[in-house]
């Protein structure tokens, strides 16, 4: 990938929201003290009466949420996703999905996005958490057009829903249209014989990198890109199943409940099929987002080789 | 109906309602009924036959194991009727143990695990603010689940936004699931904690229907809360300020007893 432009989507999920909030004066953003790492700033300055900065209170802050959205609002609520999903959880059951609220919780620089900072900082464990909450949409862009897109989606959304936008630069995934999201779809970017890869938010473009590496070997590899975890597109999940003898899923999270674990749950019940489940399964070593990334295995080199050695198995 | 007659009819209802499902939370029920009796007869706005109305004034039970003496004041405020309270926590029944959003018309959002209430109330006041609206928030939480640290991160934002539309009534029967809240883990002085924290605070006799009238209708520029100093078991000379009626069921011979001193259900 020569001369690609890489996009920290918390770019375009900042730039989609003001201008839903120019058109719409019921949007509102609601942060934990993070206007700067929720990308907020420009908001703020626009909209200065509809940021509620909450201060450092993230149980607080997704209550509030919810009363705003009771009040007739449609709340952004913003925060580090370790913070908002593991200091909150029972108040995203509770006062978000329980009461069916309209609010949407953006979980900001998940996975190891944080990088040096640390396993307390890393969000992993938050797909698996947040699957398990009914009526919770759980959507995770791989790139600047969808996270665009899934951020207009939310706000004309009428249940609640969680956005996992990450702060590590990607690559726009060329070989995708510019359209709607929509929730329980996925996209298939590359059609392949041998195996297919489910990959997630920041390992979409690196899934591509490896089956493109294996295509040169000749070894035919799809790639399907799964922004929606929850719902998930059991369809193209069971068609994968069947149509390639491997499924490889790829995350920056927990695969046990996480992606891996979903599609395990689909293809278990409807097309048992081998599997490789690649994620974040410990917590972290002191390491850079890169450096992280080819520790877990999840760099496109690791991902190809783990197909390699599966195939020969 | 006055608020004195409606709470005496709401006691009667929830005695039924908690014999005939053998669950529920009889003592706090019963400290905060002439709270919710003033509340729903002479303080809030509301339209029980359209109940998204948007200009409705809020109310929040954060205590949603009172949820029995809740779902009676809903009935008796036409959001549904009486009858459906027979249903309480049978299968399928919209009343479950703690009230749900979801399910229940009339409440504004889900509560049963405590520290709820007050965040989610915090936030309708500020979006009633936001949008410029004049219609206030009300939030009723139970003295012991003030120990949950939620309340506080919502506490101190009220304070610091000065929602002056935001009531907070202290249910203060002073007794916890276990034992009495001073003795687990104490609360007072719980007027200076919160004036601390920006708030006005009043302190005032909970079961006393004038009282609680002429504090609710009373207009503020800061967040108000009213510490009402209730009774647990308030209404039944047996059950009252004994922490083993938070959740004990009574016998038929009991039911009897209490209704006996409550007077006819109708």
């Amino acid at each position: 990938m020569n001369a690609v432009t890489m996009t920290d989507c918390r770019k375009p999920f900042a730039e989609t929201l003001i201008e839903l909030a120019h058109a719409d004066p019921r949007i509102v953003a609601v942060c934990n003290d993070s206007v700067g790492s929720s990308n907020l700033g420009e908001f703020q300055n626009l909209f200065p009466d509809r940021l509620v900065n909450v201060g450092i209170a993230e149980q607080n802050m997704v209550g509030v949420g919810a009363g705003l959205a009771n009040a007739g609002l449609i709340p952004f609520v913003c925060g580090a996703s370790p913070f908002i999903t593991g200091r909150a959880l029972e108040q995203v059951k509770v006062d978000v999905a329980y009461n069916n609220s309209h609010v949407v919780l953006c979980g900001m620089s998940p996975g190891f996005a944080y990088g040096e900072l640390g396993a307390t900082h890393h969000s992993i464990e938050d797909l698996a958490w947040l699957r398990a909450i009914d009526g919770l949409d759980v959507v995770v862009p791989a790139d600047a057009r969808q996270t665009a897109a899934a951020v207009r989606w939310a706000a004309a959304n009428s249940g609640p829903a969680f956005l996992r936008i990450s702060r590590t630069p990607v690559p726009e995934l060329q070989e995708r249209e510019d359209k709607e999201f929509k929730p329980g779809a996925s996209e298939t970017l590359l059609i392949g014989l041998d195996a297919t890869i489910i990959a997630t938010g920041t390992m979409v473009w690196r899934a591509v990198e490896a089956a493109r590496q294996l295509g040169d070997e000749g070894i035919s590899v799809g790639v399907i890109n799964m922004a929606s975890i929850a719902p998930m597109d059991e369809v193209a999940v069971v068609r994968a199943a069947r149509a390639t003898p491997l499924l490889v899923t790829v995350e920056e999270s927990v695969p046990r409940g996480g992606l891996g674990g979903a599609v395990a749950e689909i293809v278990a019940h409807h097309a048992p099929v081998e599997m490789r489940m690649l994620g974040t399964d410990t917590f972290a070593p002191t390491g850079s987002v890169e450096e992280l990334t080819r520790h877990f295995g999840l760099d496109a080199e690791s991902i190809a080789a783990t197909i390699r050695a599966a195939r020969v198995r | 109906m006055n608020s004195r007659e409606r709470a005496r009819l709401t006691r009667t209802h929830v005695l039924r309602t908690i014999s005939g499902a053998g669950l529920g939370h009889v003592g706090g029920d019963f400290s905060v009924t002439d709270i919710l009796a003033v509340l729903y007869s002479d303080v809030l706005r509301f339209d029980s036959e359209n109940p998204d109305w948007p200009e409705r004034d809020r109310f929040v039970l954060s205590k949603g194991h009172a949820a029995v003496s809740f779902y009676t004041t809903l009935a008796m405020s036409g959001y549904f009727g009486l009858d459906e309270l027979t249903s309480f926590a049978a299968e399928g029944s919209m009343l479950n143990g703690h009230p749900a959003r979801a399910k229940v018309p009339g409440v504004e959002t889900s509560t049963g695990p405590l520290g709820h209430g007050l965040p989610v109330a915090v936030g309708m006041a500020i979006g009633a603010q936001i949008r410029g609206e004049q219609w206030r928030t009300f939030v009723v939480t139970g003295d012991g689940e003030l120990q949950e640290g939620s309340n506080w991160e919502a506490a101190m934002l009220a304070g610091h936004r000065s929602l002056g539309n935001l009531t907070l009534i202290v249910d203060r029967n002073r007794l916890q699931q276990g034992a009495r809240t001073e003795e687990t883990n104490a609360l007072d002085p719980l007027d200076a904690k919160f004036e601390a924290f920006g708030w006005q605070a009043v302190e005032i006799d909970g079961h006393d229907h004038e009282l609680l009238r002429r504090v609710l209708s009373r207009s503020h520029y800061k967040p108000l809360v009213i510490i009402a100093n209730t009774i647990k078991g308030r209404g039944v000379s047996f059950m009252e300020d004994l922490a083993v009626w938070h959740h004990k069921v009574p016998s038929p011979e009991q039911v009897d007893a209490a209704l006996a001193e409550i007077g006819p259900s109708s």
